[in-house]
């Protein structure tokens, strides 16, 4: 090396160009790859839908995904009114590509919590939902809900039955709970226990009082089917599950609009 | 410097001069992605990946950088070609890209890296430095892979995924052991693994520093 480059304009030019070379490589990269990162996800989100429905498997090909999620159809739910509207209304192209976490941070179409059970902080007007019709009646109801755990906010689907009241599936996909205790939100097993359990109780659709309790669900547990075991050494993880669930079921999420789908009006 | 001969650059520092086994470098990633080894072979790849270029680009504007900004130079180099597979694993590996999360990221940290970078591509020419950061990434890939499978085959009685070991709790006769998934079981088997590498090559042997007294009982009063 001489001496020579260490003067101030050789750093300088050395340092110009170089910011500038790597700036148009890394942007470059970011650009061109960009369409094929946003398919990835698109696809590992209806992939994650489908599974939390319990309609295939979560390693499914890429054609079984895409052949099954065509069955489903799309919806744009107004929160609190259980009112289906339509993209535009929503600033999306269509209602699949709607994107409620963007949503969420745009004050036309969104907006804050004051009682804020979930620990969302804002809430998007508009909501998808992802129905599965067979002959003419619902057969699967899938909802994607948030809220915070623990240590992040967890973002999962739960699917119901028809009757939209049964629990059909539950599957988080992104949280950033405890390795091995609050984590287990993802566990098969402790999923599996969600199977069958009902939302609401008859006569009160409004607000659902479902419950994750201490000690496990026993035969003789009073009002089993509305209680799942919470995760041991998880109590914070479990307590934000159940307000997640009872926030998003209630009469300001998706509420009203299960209650059209019980009246058959979907 | 003697001449070096491209075979000698390339497969000394597989075993002779390990990055892990030797010089004790990028043992962070070692520990956090070694638990499958799927994941390991794709952070191979990268970081293969990133030490050819990075070397590659440091060694040909070498003659260019002024001494008082050298190291910054580098990490710009090695950030964006790191910030590049990142972008590329996402788009084409999208489950495992997911899997190893933070850590491609964390490659730019790989003490590696920077180290081939500053102590051969700022001396050598571009092909040597080329087949320096093959050979150093072979070498660090030859580290994750044998740790990855035995923490893969003992921790879940899976190799890439087949079944190895029929586990108990499936109806076969193995019970996993919980440690060989957790970070720390790499560094008994990267410690085994130097042991190994040492009696094969005694030369690695490093002298004591100083000699330990014979231990002398004495009266106390």
């Amino acid at each position: 090396m001489s001496q020579s480059n260490d003067t101030v304009s050789k750093i300088l030019i050395v340092a110009v160009t170089l910011s500038i070379v790597f700036s148009v490589i890394v942007s470059g990269a970011a650009v061109t790859l960009r369409p094929a990162q946003e398919r990835n996800e698109a696809l590992s989100t209806r992939s994650n839908m489908l599974a939390a429905a319990g309609i295939i498997e979560a390693d499914a090909s890429n054609d079984k995904v895409a052949e099954t999620f065509d069955r489903f159809e799309v919806l744009l739910v107004e929160m609190g009114t259980g009112e289906t509207v339509t993209p535009e209304t929503a600033k999306a192209k269509s209602a699949e590509s709607y994107d409620q976490r963007r949503a969420s941070r745009d004050p036309d179409i969104s907006r804050g919590l004051q009682d804020d059970p979930a620990g969302i902080n804002r809430q998007a007007t508009y909501r998808k939902a992802f129905v599965l019709k067979e002959n003419g009646s619902v057969e699967r109801v899938v909802l994607p809900i948030h809220g915070y755990g623990l240590w992040s906010t967890m973002y999962g689907f739960l699917a119901l039955e028809g009757d939209a009241n049964t629990v059909a599936g539950l599957r988080f996909y992104e949280h950033g709970e405890t390795p091995g205790l609050g984590a287990k939100i993802q566990s098969p097993d402790w999923v599996a226990k969600w199977k069958g359990k009902k939302i609401y109780e008859p006569g009160n659709w409004q607000n659902p009082n479902f419950r994750l309790i201490k000690g496990g669900v026993g035969e003789n547990t009073e009002g089993r089917e509305h209680k799942v075991d919470a995760l041991s050494g998880a109590t914070l993880t479990s307590r934000g599950v159940e307000s997640t669930i009872n926030f998003w079921l209630g009469e300001r999420g998706y509420g009203p609009f299960l209650a059209r789908v019980r009246n058959g009006e979907i | 410097m003697a001449e070096l001969k491209t075979k000698d650059v390339l497969f000394g520092p597989i075993l002779h001069n390990n990055p892990i086994a030797l010089q004790i470098l990028g043992i962070c990633s070692a520990l956090a992605v070694t638990s499958s080894v799927t994941v390991s072979l794709v952070m191979c790849a990268s970081v293969i990946a990133v030490t050819c270029a990075s070397n590659f680009a440091v060694s040909l504007i070498r003659k260019q950088i002024p001494s008082s900004i050298r190291i910054i130079v580098q990490m710009t180099i090695i950030a964006s070609l790191v910030i590049v597979v990142d972008q590329f694993l996402k788009a084409f590996a999208y489950e495992i890209s997911k899997q190893l999360s933070v850590f491609v990221g964390l490659i730019i940290t790989n003490c590696i890296i920077l180290g081939r970078a500053e102590g051969f591509a700022m001396q050598n020419g571009p092909w040597l430095s080329f087949v320096d950061g093959l050979g150093n990434g072979l070498g660090y890939s030859l580290i994750l892979i044998v740790v990855a499978t035995f923490r893969e085959v003992l921790g879940a009685g899976t190799w890439m995924g087949y079944t190895v070991l029929p586990l108990a709790s499936e109806g076969g006769f193995y019970v996993p052991n919980g440690l060989m998934l957790l970070p720390p079981s790499a560094f008994f088997l990267i410690g085994f693994f130097i042991w190994a590498v040492r009696i094969w090559d005694p030369d690695q042997i490093e002298e004591e520093e100083f000699e330990m007294q014979p231990h002398k009982v004495r009266e106390a009063f």
